[in-house]
């Protein structure tokens, strides 16, 4: 295949067989990472609270500011966890799924894509609540990657890693011109949708992430029905075929599972950036490429990316605070390049 | 085949380019006339010829002569602008998706453009000259990124691409910071508009349309050289990191003085080249046809903005919604033909 200009180095033997032990360990590691996290995203935000207000807030029901502060904080934590754990699979199971190091739920085109369908709901069917907005940021969601996947794949050598990210591009800049044109002579919807375009946790509520729970679950339910299959589809898909499994519909459960799950985050907290790229990088690194372990570990590690994100972003800018989604695109834009970078690229 | 056959296929070829040429030269002083009269009041082509001349006729002299004129100019020399941008960009990283709307050298002008309106509260040439620095800054560092035993083309692409994701989502954290007032300033800016045309605006521009225009040009010959391969060119006499240099400063420079005038106008660097390559065929340096295109969609899509619709949209939502289905159709030619894709 010499039109791939780009491969993915082949993980060590050594990575790819990771001694279970050594797993484990990791995954519990990663537990007592995300508690941690979790407690300075309770503990630490644009209000200083001081520890024992920390605590009296859930042992007693005093009513001070501090108290109602750090009640805030506990939402806001869980949807960051749960808006995390979700990209950072949707992001493990598409690089699987096409076999490519650069897919990411923003590169793919599909929180454009989910953007847009919102901005459209808004706009023309006066769409205000929050279930409509996650159905249709997933509809969207999955219409603008599959777009883009099919464009990125016409011609030699399949959808390469370039011809993704340059039709994932395209395509945004596409949508960004659409969204322009039905934003700008409506200042109100405008308003509506810079709060959330920017990608946040800070509106959380107990409702909301009821709202949004059952699409993830489903979401990460059809993720985890198709592990065995990413799996074989990683040999191939001659070897895949060869194997019994049956390529298409693994691909095509994976693919649902993984836009239910990223056009649920973003429509409960707006378009994330770099997440779903970066995790399971880190992840393949740290476990190996067995999807049962990747997945779980994906999850996890994207739930203490996003929760940390969020501490980081509510402490550099008091006493305002920076949205997570801007974080990391601050952090996750460095680690794209340095993936480019580390690829072997032929010349033009 | 004799060599008369080839002289008489490179004369038809240089016929045809010619043809090509002086009809979009002819279209692009249409449109401008067509601009220049048409609008909420008509005046005919003698009142808007005496206002050129600098007599003064009741009415049009200020519709005329401090309206329609600035606006049309400044859409003739932003579409020149970045039509010479972008296309220097495609041709030296041979790939019609390089464009500098795509790799990230007009996001890092808008980033700071709107960081100037927003946290600055500047206006005017103090945000133009934060845009100009800023997108050569961007360039500089998407380069430097991408140098790694020499620039390839397609790491630049991508990296251009990390470095835009970037951006955009300052751009977007600023846009959230900002009052009601200052975003829809804002938002106009990083549309693309004309609207607030002015003489004192198109000044910078005509010089730097001008100077590093003329740049531009006078190194066509060693643009399409490079094409070849660094060796080839080299070979042929092209010093070729010198030229890249100069035309890749002179290219962004051009890109950020059109940007700081008008914001970024969607897609005209990246259509105008492909565009006219379609038209003149495979003859000679691309550049002049493509500034010619650029002209003329921007003078069209300004038309069309202001009085094709009910509400009166900014250029750049224009030549975004006309652009987008051709950049997905030029998407699917380059992969189904294989290309260097």
């Amino acid at each position: 295949m010499s039109a791939t200009l780009l491969t993915r180095p082949g993980p060590d033997d050594a990575m790819m067989r990771r001694p279970v032990p050594v797993r484990l360990l990791v995954l519990l590691a990663g537990v007592a990472v995300l508690v941690l996290a979790a407690a300075l995203s309770v503990a630490f935000g644009t209000r200083i609270v001081a520890w024992q207000d920390i605590v009296s807030a859930f042992t007693t029901s005093a009513d001070g500011i501090a108290e109602a502060a750090v009640r805030q904080r506990v939402p806001r934590t869980v949807l960051a966890m749960l808006v995390g754990a979700s990209l950072g699979v949707a992001g493990a199971v598409l690089q699987g799924l096409t076999r490519n190091p650069l897919a990411d739920p923003m590169i793919l085109g599909i929180t454009p894509g989910a953007s847009l369908a919102v901005v459209s709901g808004i706009a023309f069917f006066g769409l205000s609540t929050a279930t409509g907005y996650i159905w249709v940021a997933i509809v969207g969601a999955a219409l603008a990657s599959a777009f883009v996947y099919t464009i990125g794949s016409l011609g030699r050598g399949g959808p390469t890693p370039l011809k993704l990210a340059l039709s994932g591009a395209a395509t945004t800049a596409a949508f960004t011109s659409l969204i322009s044109a039905i934003l700008l002579p409506r200042i109100d919807v405008m308003n509506v949708f810079r709060f959330w375009q920017v990608g946040g946790v800070g509106g959380a509520s107990y409702s909301r992430i009821g709202q949004v729970l059952p699409f993830l679950v489903v979401g990460a339910l059809l993720c985890l029905v198709c592990v065995r299959g990413l799996n074989t589809l990683a040999l191939g898909d001659d070897l895949a075929r060869g194997l019994g499994e049956r390529v298409m519909v693994t691909r095509i459960v994976a693919f649902l599972g993984a836009v239910t799950l990223c056009g649920a985050a973003t429509a409960v907290a707006g378009p994330i950036a770099f997440v779903g790229l970066v995790v399971p990088h880190v992840c393949r690194l740290l476990v190996g490429v067995d999807h049962r372990w990747l997945l779980a570990s994906a999850g996890l590690l994207g739930a203490i990316l996003l929760t940390v994100a969020d501490v980081v972003g509510r402490i550099v800018a008091r006493p305002s605070e920076i949205d997570v989604g801007i974080v990391t695109a601050i952090i996750g834009a460095p680690f794209f390049i340095y993936v480019v970078r580390r690829q072997k690229v032929r010349a033009l | 085949m004799s060599v008369g056959a080839i002289a008489a296929g490179r004369s038809r070829r240089l016929a045809k380019r010619r043809t090509v040429i002086g009809a979009l030269v002819v279209a692009v002083i249409g449109m401008y006339a067509v601009t220049l009269m048409v609008g909420q009041t008509f005046y005919s082509p003698g009142d808007v010829a005496r206002v050129i001349a600098g007599q003064t006729v009741p009415g049009a002299s200020f519709t005329v002569g401090e309206l329609r004129l600035p606006r049309a100019t400044l859409a003739i020399l932003t579409g020149i602008a970045f039509a010479l941008g972008g296309a220097t960009f495609q041709t030296m990283l041979r790939n019609p998706l390089a464009s500098p709307d795509i790799i990230g050298i007009s996001h890092g002008a808008s980033a700071a453009a709107v960081f100037a309106i927003t946290v600055l509260t500047v206006s005017g040439a103090a945000v133009s000259f934060v845009a100009i620095v800023a997108s050569l800054a961007t360039a500089m560092a998407i380069y430097v990124l991408s140098f790694r035993d020499g620039v390839v083309g397609t790491r630049l692409i991508l990296i251009g691409i990390g470095i835009a994701a970037m951006l955009q989502s300052v751009v977007s954290y600023l846009l959230i910071r900002a009052s009601t007032w200052d975003l829809q300033v804002a938002m106009r800016w990083i549309t693309g508009s004309i609207n607030g045309a002015s003489w004192s605006l198109a000044l910078p521009l005509v010089c730097a349309v001008v100077v590093l225009g003329g740049i531009l040009l006078a190194h066509s010959r060693q643009l399409e050289l490079l094409q070849l391969g660094d060796e080839s060119a080299s070979a042929l006499g092209v010093r070729v990191e010198r030229t890249r240099l100069v035309v890749i400063v002179a290219a962004v420079g051009l890109i950020a003085f059109a940007t700081a005038a008008a914001g970024p106008i969607a897609f005209v660097a990246f259509l105008s080249g492909p565009i006219a390559a379609r038209l003149v065929g495979p003859t000679g340096s691309v550049l002049v046809p493509a500034a010619l295109v650029g002209a003329l969609l921007v003078l069209t899509a300004d038309l069309l903005g202001q009085f094709a619709f009910g509400t009166r949209y900014p250029v750049g939502v224009i030549t975004g919604v006309l652009g987008a289905p051709y950049l997905v159709y030029l998407l699917i030619r380059t992969n189904r033909a294989g290309g260097s894709l």
